[in-house]
């Protein structure tokens, strides 16, 4: 993407050497070392990365809830530093717990929401029924928070996040903790607010699918540090290339195609990692056929933001999955632990 | 779900201007109040379901007080009952700031830390909120205490339930912010409560007089601004609007109050 080419006013999110350094057991942990974001009005980017990566606590500095070591950030046209109150007033923001008070009826909290924001009564009232229209809470506007399901609390959580109409909303892994079919509905909301709204979402998640399938543009975030910055498709060819192996009867034979075509043999199988890996599969069949090497089956695999991940880092993100349940950096001092866990 | 529409193609001029307004701290103060004091109004019971601990030493403890005294119940109710509105205040506000812990870990106080909303009156319009309760169970103790023989004074009664209520905010506060000190520990919220509230509760002489205990607890409720505010409450309750006991409550209500705000909101404001 042409990010240096934009045009400022068109910018959601611009953030420079945005640092956060703590001290935790006598040493100096960086939890965000001097990122740069650059996001414009109507985009949806997803910040992906292994939990300490630091997503959470960055975050959490462009939506004012803490203040940055160094660096600075506009967000939605206003300074986190100078004008966080402004910045709080255009920004949505669902974090990674329960925005509802568990004694608290949905209803009254999005009433409560609305007074908040400074909205008046009627408008309040209105905005609270549309939103619970059309995120489905209609059989539960009058229920207590910690009588709902995790679904629908967290649809509850985005309706919190929207009663002010904000120009850029902010999700902190949205999908955690969601079972596959409240997931999907999560998303088919999501993306029917933008489609409906334009709103900007700038979201951390570390499903890989999620960023692949839903966001445009994917941010890669390790060690407290943006590492790659594209969309997933670009990410994906310029990074990893795709998966092509081929399997043979003999490993005499894997071992001498894999010397005539390149690709690291391993017993009878033979995996390459290329650029335009599905014309060039055809191409190497015959090839080997004519040398009279037997190619007894063979597979295409598109590279996924994983492979992007494992060509980045040398980790995969799966691995890290394993301990992805927990929820990344509550605080900074979580942040410590987790980072240097991972 | 897979499918999404390019950002180019997205007509975001028509796309509702963000609606959200400035709003002052009176404003903030009042909204925080109000949806705090919702889930009383849905579920008024919960006020009633924690007199039981007031009336269970008003039912209980009362009648050994009658016994060892050796005066008669009207008497000893009349000296007791302010002495159980206090425990009321002190009980009902003490444990007011494990609510706001729960929220800290669920992520609704998060949730009011990213609206714009004034920090101290994230404190402040919790802390008013819990007279609502104090104010109610302590008109049903008194209103209990009636029939037994204790005599209703209305204008002190009311004096009395003000500075309760005065008292309460500040306590309120003060539990408020050990709750945000004590983030992520609840633990030592409840250590803190538990080893606080009984000596508070004991060197005020609310229970048991301490005229006859030894000189370093009469020491120590010197100190207690409780003594002062359980003092006050036996004249206002008694009529006796014009007593120099009044004059210590309401500055030790005061100091508690004005203590209570000034390290809540400090608290508040260096919460994320």
């Amino acid at each position: 993407m042409p990010r240096q080419t934009v045009d400022m006013t068109n910018q959601m999110i611009t953030a420079r050497g945005l640092t956060m350094t703590f001290r935790s057991k006598g040493q100096v942990v960086e939890a965000v070392r001097s990122v740069d974001l650059s996001v414009q009005e109507g985009e949806l980017v997803a910040f992906l990365g292994p939990n300490g990566a630091g997503k959470s606590t960055t975050l959490r500095m462009l939506t004012t809830l803490l203040a940055p070591t160094s660096g600075e950030a506009v967000v939605a046209g206003c300074d986190i530093r100078r004008d966080p109150a402004g910045v709080r007033r255009r920004i949505g923001y669902v974090g990674q717990g329960t925005s509802g008070g568990h004694t608290q009826r949905v209803r009254d909290e999005l009433h409560a929401q609305g007074a908040f924001y400074g909205l008046g009564r009627r408008e309040t009232r209105a905005r609270a029924d549309e939103l619970i229209e059309s995120l489905e809470l209609g059989q539960v506007a009058n229920r207590a928070v910690q009588s709902l399901s995790g679904g629908q609390k967290r649809r509850l959580d985005i309706a919190l996040g929207l009663i002010h109409r904000p120009e850029l909303l902010f999700l902190d892994e949205p999908s955690t903790g969601l079972d596959p079919h409240s997931r999907a509905n999560l998303w088919e909301h999501i993306v029917e607010l933008r489609r409906a709204t334009g709103t900007t979402i700038f979201l951390t998640t570390h499903y890989l699918d999620e960023a692949d399938q839903l966001a445009e543009r994917v941010m890669v975030m390790d060690h407290g540090a943006v590492i790659a910055d594209d969309t997933a498709n670009a990410l994906k060819e310029s990074l990893a290339g795709d998966r092509v192996t081929l399997s043979f009867t003999t490993a005499t034979d894997a071992a001498t195609a894999a010397a005539r075509i390149g690709g690291a043999p391993d017993g009878t199988v033979v995996t390459i990692t290329a650029r335009g890996g599905d014309r060039a599969l055809p191409r190497w069949i015959r090839e080997l056929d004519d040398a009279g090497i037997e190619v007894v089956a063979a597979t295409h695999r598109q590279p996924t933001l994983d492979d992007v991940f494992l060509a980045l880092t040398g980790r995969s993100l799966r691995e890290d999955g394993a301990h992805a349940e927990a929820s990344e950096t509550e605080s900074p001092a979580d942040a410590s632990s987790q980072h240097a866990a991972a | 779900m897979n499918t999404i529409t390019p950002a180019s193609a997205v007509a975001v001029s028509d796309r509702p201007a963000a609606s959200a307004r400035p709003t002052g701290f009176v404003h903030d103060t009042a909204t925080v109040f109000v949806r705090e004091s919702r889930p009383l109004v849905r579920d008024p019971f919960s006020v009633v379901f924690s007199l039981v601990q007031p009336l269970v030493f008003l039912g209980l403890f009362g009648p050994l007080l009658v016994g060892a005294s050796g005066g008669d119940v009207a008497g000893t109710l009349q000296w007791f009952v302010p002495g159980i509105l206090v425990m009321v205040a002190l009980f009902g506000t003490a444990s007011t700031g494990a609510n706001l812990l729960f929220e800290m870990q669920t992520g609704s106080h998060e949730r009011t830390l990213v609206a714009p909303l004034s920090r101290s009156a994230l404190l402040v319009g919790r802390a008013l909120k819990d007279v609502v309760p104090l104010v109610i169970q302590g008109t049903i103790v008194v209103l209990v205490a009636v029939p037994f023989g204790f005599r209703l004074d209305v204008p002190g009664l009311l004096a009395g339930l003000v500075v309760l209520a005065v008292f309460g905010v500040g306590f309120g506060a003060l539990s408020y912010a050990l709750a945000l000190a004590c983030r992520n520990r609840d633990w030592m919220f409840w250590m803190v409560h538990q080893t606080l509230l009984f000596p508070l509760m004991i060197l005020s002489g609310m229970l048991l007089p301490l005229d006859d205990g030894p000189a370093w607890m009469h020491a120590a409720a010197a100190v207690n601004p409780l003594s002062y505010l359980v003092g006050a409450e036996r004249a206002l309750l008694a009529g006796d609007l014009g007593a120099p006991a009044v004059v210590g409550g309401v500055i030790a209500a005061t100091a508690t109050c004005v203590i209570g705000i000034v390290v809540g909101v400090r608290a508040m404001r260096k919460a994320h």
